[in-house]
């Protein structure tokens, strides 16, 4: 396989809270290889968009290493990394508060080509913004529009607008559909699946919504609070969970097949507990079926169990041989 | 079975700036004692609406045009507002979406629930405590911990103290407005069988609405899915998810989502936009954005097709296109 796009070693970052240290990203190690789509799983407040966030240095980490093509991005000047975030960018969650509603369809496009200097002729720049609105699927007719006169959809059509319009390598979708309707929801997915192959792009796709990313995703990282539990191919994921919290994960969600209806779920009791200054060992002990004294006290290394399937599970093994028998 | 509600022929309009907006186009359903029906579709379909129609809680500018709702065979439309108000929280209660917003933030959890039971019930002091402590109980909840405030409890555990406020009086009808929707997959999980749990144990009925299939198929008997202020199809959950025959825009809301049991490439999606409320096409309401749309379908509303438990509003199948279209 070839050197990954973007490839992240112990990234950390911990905010500072009156109660301590919150530990939003603690210690994540992974890889998105070019032209494939890296599906983060989670819950709220596991850390995903931060971490997310924190590979375009949105947020500065607190500690580790971020590479983009073989360069270290964390330790750029700030003019350098203005240039290298062209090649990466982001598409938002909200695409009603992440637009400022005071300027055009045509202008919100426009933006990021003038910010960076691409283009400079009006002419040359209005030509670009026509093109790019193509690309998405936005009528021409809706150029001088506002974004309140337009529909969820089509606003984030203007937010996938605005990421291609620096040509990137490299976007972090964070939660791109999850506040859009499921019929419009498909259409952008389509949108999203459709560039990825003609512009030859590489996604980190940020969602909480696990049947969207069994959909897009070629590889898929599950995290709870803050750290990685589980990683592997997506069919492998969806075939082989391994760790507890990836497989009640898996069954909490309810599937629209009447096959699946008396399935019983495997409820986990309790709820996500406090990601500030979390005590070392497993996060997710507190919660679990399985869990052994010897979850809490020292970290848990990272287990390759099969080819590119890692779990972070002390019960790993174990766990492991039961499913095969 | 016995029918516990019916709605008949409901439309409800806003009116705003002049501008009427038609939510609710003609709503027939009923739900039998003991089921759950599913409401559902997408925002601005007409689920909330009239759920609040059902519970007479529309805004100031919302008005129910026509049509009849009946619980228990009462038509609940023509009581006063003060006999209604005896109804809400002893024979109906309804539990809405968001639990970060339908709780006073500057009431203890405790209050919050003992205001239903002492208006309701006539308990001395102590035994609305002991009703509080008993149903906190039930949804999970340390009943130490009511003197707390909603602040202190994260996005499920208010969801908990919401279906405990609606379900302290035993109601006989609850309306689920997507009671589960701004919580997470693990808590959902949670939350339904909770739910499903507690309706069973105190024979409750339940309209739930959501725009989750998924959901649908793990807690309904019985749904409905709405589109545009009508209901385009209804039937058991068997005739929903395992019929063949299908109104056009369940095969699109079906086409739409990205199903973990089977692996697709490509979603196929419904094209276009839901119609404007304030500006409805004629004839079918979805034909601008049916693939299968014929010349009638732009001219005729198309009445109700029925099998058996299964109906669909459709010119496709034979029979639906009697109903003239009227403004």
């Amino acid at each position: 396989m070839s050197a990954p796009l973007v490839r992240t070693k112990n990234l950390k970052k911990y905010f500072r809270t009156p109660q301590g240290f919150l530990h939003a990203v603690d210690g994540i190690n992974m890889q998105v290889q070019r032209g494939r789509t890296l599906g983060v799983v989670g819950e709220s407040g596991c850390g995903k968009s931060t971490l997310g966030r924190a590979i375009l240095r949105l947020v500065e980490p607190t500690s580790g290493e971020v590479l983009f093509d073989g360069k270290s991005i964390v330790s750029l000047g700030k003019e350098e990394l203005r240039k290298e975030r062209r090649r990466m960018q982001m598409i938002f969650q909200d695409p009603y508060s992440s637009i400022n509603p005071r300027m055009t369809v045509g202008e919100l496009i426009a933006d990021p080509i003038g910010v960076n200097g691409i283009l400079n002729s009006r002419r040359s720049i209005e030509a670009r913004v026509f093109e790019l609105m193509k690309i998405v699927g936005l009528a021409d007719r809706l150029f001088n529009t506002y974004p309140h006169e337009l529909d969820g959809g089509r606003r984030q059509r203007i937010g996938v607008a605005r990421a291609l319009a620096l040509n990137p390598e490299f976007i972090v979708c964070d939660e791109p559909v999850s506040a859009l309707d499921v019929s419009i929801q498909a259409q952008i997915l389509n949108l999203l699946m459709d560039l990825q192959s003609d512009l030859s792009l590489t996604y980190m796709f940020v969602t909480h919504n696990l049947s969207v990313v069994k959909h897009i995703s070629d590889d898929i990282l599950v995290m709870y609070l803050g750290q990685c539990v589980e990683q592997a191919p997506t069919d492998e994921l969806f075939a082989n969970p391994v760790h507890p919290y990836t497989k009640a994960l898996l069954s909490a969600i309810p599937i629209p097949d009447l096959r699946y209806r008396d399935t019983p779920t495997e409820i986990i009791k309790g709820e996500v507990t406090s990601p500030i200054n979390p005590r070392p060992g497993c996060r997710f002990a507190s919660r679990c079926v399985h869990a052994q004294p010897e979850c809490v006290g020292a970290d848990i290394p990272q287990e390759e169990i099969s080819p590119g399937h890692f779990v972070s599970c002390i019960l790993a093994e174990t766990l492991l041989d039961q499913a095969v028998d | 079975m016995t029918k516990l509600l019916t709605v008949r022929d409901l439309y409800v309009q806003y009116e705003t700036d002049g501008l009427v907006t038609r939510a609710v186009n003609g709503v027939n359903l009923y739900l039998n004692k003991g089921e759950t029906l599913g409401l559902v579709g997408e925002t601005g379909a007409g689920k909330t609406t009239t759920a609040l129609s059902i519970m007479r809680l529309l805004p100031g500018n919302g008005k129910i045009v026509s049509g009849e709702i009946e619980v228990e065979g009462q038509d609940t439309l023509s009581l006063p507002e003060a006999s209604m108000r005896l109804l809400r929280g002893e024979k109906m209660s309804m539990i809405f979406q968001d639990p970060m917003t339908s709780l006073n933030p500057i009431l203890t959890v405790g209050d919050q629930i003992a205001e239903v039971v002492r208006l309701h019930r006539d308990f001395g002091e102590q035994r609305v405590q002991q009703r509080v402590d008993e149903i906190l109980g039930l949804v999970g909840i340390q009943p130490q911990r009511k003197t707390e405030y909603p602040h202190q409890f994260s996005g499920g555990m208010k969801q908990r103290v919401v279906i405990a406020i609606a379900l302290a009086c035993e109601p006989e009808l609850l309306i689920a407005d997507e009671p589960t929707t701004a919580l997470d997959v693990t808590i959902q999980a949670q939350i339904l069988s909770m739910m499903n749990r507690l309706k069973r144990d105190m024979q409750t009925s339940m309209v739930l609405i959501t725009h989750d299939l998924g959901v649908v198929v793990r807690m309904c008997d019985r749904v409905a899915i709405m589109y545009a202020g009508e209901i385009v199809e209804s039937g058991l959950t068997e005739d929903l998810f395992a019929g063949s025959a299908h109104h056009p825009y369940t095969t699109g809301l079906f086409g739409s989502i990205p199903n973990l049991s089977v692996s697709t490439d490509r979603l196929n999606p419904i094209d276009g936009l839901m119609p404007d409320p304030t500006d409805l096409p004629t004839g079918c309401r979805f034909h601008p954005r049916c693939p299968q749309a014929m010349e009638v379908c732009q001219r005729l509303a198309p009445s109700d097709w029925a099998s058996n438990t299964h109906t669909i509003k459709c010119h496709l199948f034979p029979g639906a296109e009697k109903r003239e279209w009227s403004a």
